[in-house]
């Protein structure tokens, strides 16, 4: 076989990742899982509590916004939501979710605004065994700039697919907080579209909630768009939260980054990261790296951390990934020991240090200030309580 | 009053083929407003002296006595050690990221004193000492010894004996790796620490190069584990010389 009939054979209008099944709205062409497939291995299904099921619900989250002068939050059908664009479900998760959401919310900036005040839509769940399927879009024009900050609260059994399209040249930043009850379930899947030289910055913070799924994919409309994805967790004992992160780079001049950040404590304590990154033939000069890193606090817990790098060309700026899972650094405990600095108030500074990175990116300081309250709420339960 | 006492120290670290002696029995005294200075070659155990010293979980005391102005220092944690005035400047400080300079030398000073430094006494405070240090005031936004050149981290050191003030300071190796520039700036922190009323001071090193600068009360020549022989500033000439033969032929 002669090179090019290889090259051919590689080359095809779509490139699909082996990773990644086939998008599509089609509930049929994805059946329900086994629990053995790639994609499914590290997910308890039951405890999705129905989530695969394809089952009607009217339910809801209780939901409350906060929209800036000139941002829109309209109804909208289903049919009309998805002719906005974006790419198809990925999995069963996402395809219920549209199938079953009864229509869609769609948030508009318009192009051209800046929008100083951050967008809030802020959702509580008051049933935990209430199923509550979702279907978002959100949409920023061309050269728009604004922060879109959507929190969860409460408890739910809930899932959603979330449609985020950037226009040509804007800056949007997303901010997921996930900071649900005991018992909440919470499935998303975020399928992200960044145009040409627009700029995507999003951050996921998993802080409770008794199983959290998300699926984050991004490609890109053009040349020249930056897709940075930030995520911090914190598992407490027997909560499972998974983050699968898919970029593809399906223009040239694209960058990608990834750094996702997590402390797990208590007895099964499970974290999964999957950073995916495919770069395709056409993605020349593109940049990519993408960095897990997880802070074990007990013992008995379980952290997952696989990247995947797939290149279909050389011709790019730069690849890498790094992923990580350790316990507390001995020789730095020892260090800020050896200055006077009490265990206690040593392991708080390190895990503040560890986190620190991230929460400083976020752009909102009574936010920022929030997290990092928060952080330390998760360490004194554990932590530090068996050091009192 | 300082008076550092080390009397017949044992040491040993457990590794997977089994425990190693490393100290075999030292024995010395650091009066009030000594300086001790400990040279030896590369294994001889100077550093394991200074972690134990310190209470570093790796290293495991089988025997002896290590008292701080008759207090019983062994059975102190880590930071116990440091709160009752023991300081050790390290070979390898250690990075920890996200945690800021400045951050750090407050929790440290408030940890040392029982109380917040006075903000504004303080921010001049660790200015000054930063800059006497030939650090610059931005060095303080910067994550602990992260990023920091093999200078940057020993003048932080020596910055923070100066804020910290302990009784005692152990300084491993400090001028190991060290610019003549960066260890003229290292030895006048140390000297102006000495000069403070009644401060210990035992400098460990492999070099006689620092001593030009330090002038130590008492030099202890370091071989397998135990003090080989003791005497004054004349000692390390006498090694700067004819280097560790005479004491590594003794030993054996």
């Amino acid at each position: 076989m002669s090179a090019a009939v290889v090259s051919d054979a590689l080359e095809q209008e779509h490139v699909e990742s082996h990773l990644h099944p086939e998008p599509t709205f089609d509930l049929a062409a994805h059946p329900l899982p086994t629990g053995r497939e790639e994609v499914w291995r590290f997910t308890p299904l039951k405890r999705l509590r129905g989530l695969l099921e394809d089952v009607a619900s009217v339910e809801t989250l209780e939901w409350k916004e906060s929209l800036p002068a000139g941002v829109t939050l309209t109804r909208s059908s289903t049919d009309d939501a998805v002719a906005l664009g974006g790419t198809a479900p990925f999995d069963r998760l996402g395809a219920l979710a549209v199938k079953n959401a009864g229509g869609a919310l769609v948030l508009d900036i318009p192009s051209d605004s800046e929008i100083e005040e951050p967008v809030r839509l802020i959702l509580h769940g008051t049933n935990a065994d209430a199923i509550v399927w979702s279907h978002l879009v959100v949409r920023i024009g061309t050269h728009a700039k604004a922060t879109v900050v959507v929190e969860h609260s409460g408890s739910t059994t809930y899932d959603a697919f979330t449609t985020v399209l950037v226009g040509d040249g804007a800056h949007l930043d997303l901010v997921h907080v996930n900071d649900w009850a005991d018992d909440a379930v919470h499935a998303e899947q975020i399928n992200a579209r960044v145009g040409r030289d627009a700029q995507l910055r999003q951050f996921e913070f998993t802080l409770g909630g008794d199983l959290v799924r998300t699926s984050t994919n991004v490609d890109y409309a053009g040349p020249g768009g930056t897709a940075e994805l930030f995520g911090l967790y914190f598992a407490d004992a027997g909560q499972h939260f998974e983050h699968r992160l898919f970029v593809d780079h399906t223009a040239p001049k694209t960058v990608s980054n990834v750094v996702y950040k997590g402390a797990l404590q208590g007895e099964k304590a499970h974290t999964v990261w999957v950073g995916n990154v495919l770069i395709r033939k056409v993605a020349e000069g593109i940049e990519t790296y993408e960095e897990n890193r997880n802070l074990i606090l007990t013992e008995g817990c379980h952290a997952d951390s696989i990247p995947n790098l797939e290149i279909e060309t050389g011709e790019i700026a730069g690849a890498g990934h790094a992923s990580a899972i350790g316990r507390f650094d001995d020789e730095q405990l020892f260090y800020l020991r050896s200055r006077g600095i009490e265990e206690k108030e040593a392991r708080k500074l390190v895990v503040r240090g560890f986190f620190d990175e991230l929460i400083r990116k976020v752009t909102i300081p009574e936010l920022a200030a929030k997290l990092s309250g928060q952080v330390e709420e998760e360490l004194q339960r554990h932590v530090l309580a068996d050091l009192a | 009053m300082s008076t550092l006492e080390i009397k017949d120290l044992q040491v040993r670290v457990n590794t997977e083929d089994g425990p190693i002696e490393i100290l075999k029995g030292v024995t010395l005294t650091i009066n009030d407003g000594e300086t001790h200075a400990i040279m030896g070659p590369n294994g001889s155990g100077k550093s394991t002296l200074a972690y134990s010293i310190a209470g570093h979980p790796r290293y495991e005391v089988t025997g002896g006595t290590v008292t701080l102005d008759g207090e019983d220092v062994l059975t102190m944690s880590v930071d116990e050690r440091a709160r009752a005035g023991l300081f050790l400047a390290m070979q390898y400080p250690v990075e920890v990221p996200g945690v800021s300079v400045s951050n750090f030398l407050r929790t440290a000073k408030t940890a040392i004193d029982g109380e917040a430094p006075k903000l504004r006494t303080w921010v001049k405070d660790v200015n000054g000492a930063l800059e006497k240090m030939n650090l610059d005031p931005t060095f303080s936004q910067r994550s602990v010894n992260e990023g920091f050149s093999g200078g940057e981290k020993k003048r932080h050191e020596i910055a923070q004996l100066e804020l910290l003030d302990p009784k005692v300071a152990i300084l491993d190796e400090t001028d190991s790796g060290l610019d003549i520039d960066a260890l003229k700036v290292v030895s006048d922190g140390v000297n102006r620490f000495r000069e403070r009323d009644g401060k210990g001071v035992l400098l460990i090193t492999h070099y006689t190069r620092i001593l030009r600068y330090i002038t130590p009360d008492r030099v202890h020549v370091f071989v397998a584990g135990k003090v080989a022989e003791s005497g004054g500033p004349e000692l390390a000439e006498e090694l700067e010389a004819n280097g560790y033969d005479r004491f590594l032929n003794a030993s054996v």
